[in-house]
């Protein structure tokens, strides 16, 4: 079956390391804090301002000098630090943050990926995602693997305005997760009870498919 | 030095049409809310505003944008404002998207006596059309210039009589390279106290980049996105 949000986030989580900083994006991938494996150590940087992001506060503790970079009321762990958009993006320029989660309209088997404009339609600025995804070494997209009208968003080539070139090493869908290598897609995993022939139909870029496709495991 | 003015009327002497505004924020946090609705009273219209969101359809810029005092807006991220999309899909308004980063750097190199800088945020999009590309580490870069404006408003926790600044939290995001990057810098704060009552050790904006400094009358501070988890 295909997996729900929280799936996603979930099987994103396990790619998490030890001692790592993590930038998140808005939808999805915020998610992803809520499946932090056990006995991993990370931090979660919101490009807002601050390290050390925790949970959404109690009901009346919010605060609105305190949010994300989703504009969300959250809180701050013990440790936690606040900073400036110049010194967040140094972080983030300069290689300091070791993954990004973000969500996509499109991904192309070249790791190019779109999602902050549909020309004429929708307008909502690229916020820090242009520069996210320009530095990050380790970036997942977090998406959906076909839109609303069931047309993949998995492509030979991005048809939307880009937000970055060659950047996407990995993507996380509901039905499965895949690699981006040479120019190419490689299902790594399928999501519990999804075959391959339906990764297949939904995948519109070059797709190489090992002899054995594990299901995903939680 | 002191930089105290009586009030808001007395820190926006001067704005005129046509001038270019850098106001901070991220969202509605940390938002100069006081000046904000000065500008909508004193109608001031032509601006060019630099700020990374445009605010909601009522409250923040969106306030400026109803009564089309906004000319262009220089921005990162404009989604929930319905009013700001229409003006940009009907062109009555002018909108430079920046990617984020790009858009603190180019402020913060405007107040640092940078002119530019190159950066990998953009290459291959529509944002480096037109600009200069150099390789750096086998890696290409865009070149992005400096930014600045002829008032920075900038809204703080706390001031003091010098115009030294400490922000709260989330709250500072652009405040501090916008405060460096004004011609004149008008802080609006929270609370306002006397020269050595801050700890110099944790002031975030030097008084040297601020010319005017007031405390705001009331602070809505409205929350976009409450979220919350409940009690136990």
């Amino acid at each position: 079956m295909a997996l729900d949000k929280n799936g996603i986030a979930q099987r994103i989580a396990q790619e998490l390391r030890n001692g790592w900083y993590v930038n998140l994006g808005i939808g999805i991938p915020t998610l992803v804090a809520n499946y932090i494996p056990e006995g991993i150590d990370v931090e979660f940087q919101s490009e807002n301002g601050i390290l050390g992001m925790g949970a959404f506060p109690f009901d009346g503790d919010e605060d609105a000098d305190l949010i994300n970079a989703g504009k969300q009321t959250i809180t701050a762990r013990k440790g936690a630090v606040y900073f400036d958009s110049a010194m967040s993006f140094a972080m983030i320029r300069g290689q300091h943050v070791q993954l990004t989660v973000l969500g996509a309209m499109e991904v192309a088997q070249n790791g190019d990926i779109a999602n902050w404009k549909i020309p004429g339609k929708m307008v909502k600025g690229m916020g820090g995602a242009m520069d996210l995804v320009a530095s990050a070494e380790n970036i997942i997209v977090a998406m959906m693997h076909t839109n609303r009208a069931g047309e993949s968003k998995i492509l030979k080539q991005c048809s939307l305005p880009l937000t970055g070139v060659g950047c996407v090493n990995k993507v996380v869908t509901e039905l499965a997760v895949l690699d981006i290598k040479d120019g190419k897609f490689h299902l790594v995993e399928r999501a519990p009870g999804v075959s391959v022939e339906e990764i297949v139909s939904k995948t519109e870029g070059e797709l190489v498919i090992p002899d054995h496709v594990p299901e995903m495991k939680f | 030095m002191n930089k105290v003015v009586k009030d808001v009327n007395e820190a926006l002497n001067g704005i005129q049409d046509n001038m270019t505004l850098m106001l901070g924020g991220f969202g509605l946090c940390g938002i100069p809310e006081n000046s904000i609705a000065k500008l909508v009273d004193l109608g001031v219209k032509n601006l060019t505003c630099i700020s990374n969101n445009a605010g909601v359809d009522d409250f923040g810029l969106g306030l400026l944008l109803q009564k089309k005092q906004i000319k262009k807006m220089i921005s990162s991220y404009v989604g929930e404002n319905d009013e700001f999309e229409r003006q940009m899909l009907s062109g009555e308004l002018e909108v430079d998207l920046i990617p984020q980063g790009s858009l603190a750097e180019r402020c913060r190199a405007g107040g640092a006596g940078i002119p530019a800088f190159f950066t990998p945020a953009g290459y291959g999009t529509e944002v480096a059309e037109g600009k200069e590309v150099r390789e750096y580490n086998g890696k290409p870069h865009i070149l992005e210039s400096a930014l600045t404006a002829d008032f920075a408003i900038v809204k703080a926790w706390k001031g003091d009589t010098e115009g030294n600044l400490i922000y709260k939290a989330t709250a500072r995001n652009f405040n501090p390279m916008m405060a460096m990057a004004g011609k004149i810098t008008v802080a609006e704060v929270e609370e306002l106290v006397p020269a050595g009552a801050l700890d110099p050790n944790e002031i975030h904006t030097p008084g040297i980049f601020v010319q005017r400094i007031f405390q705001g009358d009331k602070f809505k501070k409205r929350i976009e996105q409450r979220t919350i988890k409940p009690r136990a």
